[in-house]
């Protein structure tokens, strides 16, 4: 039998997965981290990016942006900021986030500027949009 | 016996308070859905942050955030209370703030200070007088986790730099759309649950720094707590406010009942007497 471990991930608005997978790709802030059952237990920070999980129906993509992951050997707990199924990611809404948020970036005042929040909502946008274009060239 | 007309114009004002009170129920009613549906649907964050942060408590970790060390001595405290803004919910605020009201007391009693933070401008105007330290009123029925960092933060900053030793969160539970029950939880120190788990020697791999994961890691449970709190503190107020208006309005049916049952009567009474009068004066004429 394949080791298996329990994957939770929630946003604060919604549990979006919850199941045995047997191995899981998340985008920590240092790097991606790749999980296996028996994993010893880890906390890390994630960035946005992809999050990729293996289960016996195959293999499933959610697009996550901030928030912390806990890995203990047999559970892991992904605590995101927010979380989209990759069939559900909008290539124009993020278009437009990066616009907003570079047009943020410029032309204003740059001492009433949160200038980590907008970076990072930039970020988040660039590595959505990024994800949906590596999506489109594997899937279609 | 009051004048018929009297009567009439009562039932009259009566029949549109029931009006008022029925549409509030429904308002109510609709509200509440929507609200419930939004504390589940925070609901699996929080109970997974709680989860990790108890494995957390297990473990023997490098770093020990300062919300996890208890303090010997308690010199003063703080309470985050939450309340709704608006009134007209039955005794959903006086019971939480009779059961923050005991609390408080009891620490008075030990010579132990008090300082209070609220949400709802209900829990403010009661508060008022005892030293609110921070408050945030006007949150609608959608708060944002944004609305609620400011006073939070006054709090947690208020822990940190020592000014008070441990932190309670006073909130509404929402048993059912019928029960609510006030509750008192002590946010930090945080207490482990208590788990008959052996506790071995381990501690987590950090990335980045343990400090940084930890400390990120600490706010965000922190600011699930209370936004879970409010959260759920919408959804009571409204199905308390459904449960009283709805007894409202079966109580001024009631009345409207009994007023028109004297109504009556005292129609009936008018009537007898006009037909007595008109045969008496015949049998006078005779």
């Amino acid at each position: 039998m394949a080791m298996t471990m329990h994957l939770d991930v929630v946003s604060a608005e919604e549990s979006i997965f919850s199941g045995t997978v047997q191995e899981l790709i998340a985008p920590g802030t240092m790097g991606d981290l790749g999980i296996l059952p028996g994993h010893s237990q880890l906390i890390s920070t994630i960035k946005a990016g992809e999050l990729k999980y293996k289960t016996d129906d195959g293999e499933s993509l959610l697009f996550v942006a901030g928030g912390v992951m806990e890995v203990q050997p047999s559970i892991v707990t992904v605590l995101a900021d927010t979380v989209v199924r990759a069939e559900d990611l909008d290539e124009k809404a993020a278009e437009d986030a990066k616009k907003r948020a570079e047009d943020a970036l410029q032309g204003k005042d740059p001492q009433d500027l949160d200038y980590e929040a907008i970076q990072a909502e930039l970020d988040a946008a660039k590595a959505q949009i990024e994800m949906i274009h590596r999506i489109g060239r594997t899937l279609r | 016996m009051a004048g018929l007309k009297e009567i009439r114009s009562q039932i009259g004002s009566i029949q549109n308070t029931k009006k008022i009170t029925k549409a509030m129920e429904m308002v109510a009613a609709s509200k509440m859905r929507r609200a419930r549906e939004r504390m589940d649907a925070s609901r699996p964050y929080a109970e997974k942050m709680r989860q990790v942060v108890s494995h957390m408590a297990l473990g023997q970790l490098e770093y020990q955030h300062t919300f996890v060390k208890e303090r010997e001595t308690v010199k003063r405290v703080g309470y985050i209370i939450i309340s709704s803004d608006r009134g007209l919910c039955g005794g959903l605020n006086t019971n939480l703030f009779k059961k923050a009201f005991q609390d408080i007391a009891a620490w008075k009693e030990k010579d132990v200070e008090v300082d209070i933070a609220v949400f709802g401008s209900k829990a403010l105007s009661v508060f008022r007088r005892f030293g609110v330290v921070a408050e945030s009123t006007g949150l609608g029925d959608k708060p944002s986790t944004n609305d609620l960092l400011g006073t939070t933060k006054v709090m947690l900053d208020a822990y940190e730099e020592g000014r008070i030793d441990r932190l309670f969160l006073v909130e509404n539970e929402f048993v059912n759309s019928m029960t609510q029950t006030p509750r008192v939880t002590q946010m930090i120190p945080i207490v482990a649950a208590d788990m008959d788990e052996i506790k071995y020697q381990w501690d987590y791999l950090y990335e980045p720094e343990s400090k940084e994961v930890i400390d990120s890691l600490m706010t965000r449970y922190i600011e699930s707590l209370v936004y879970q709190g409010v959260v759920e503190n919408i959804a009571c107020e409204m199905s308390a406010r459904m449960i009283a208006m709805k007894s409202a309005s079966d109580n001024a049916g009631d009345m409207i009942d009994k007023l028109k049952l004297v109504y009556n009567k005292a129609r009936q009474a008018s009537i007898t007497q006009e037909i007595s009068e008109i045969v008496s004066g015949a049998a006078a004429v005779e």
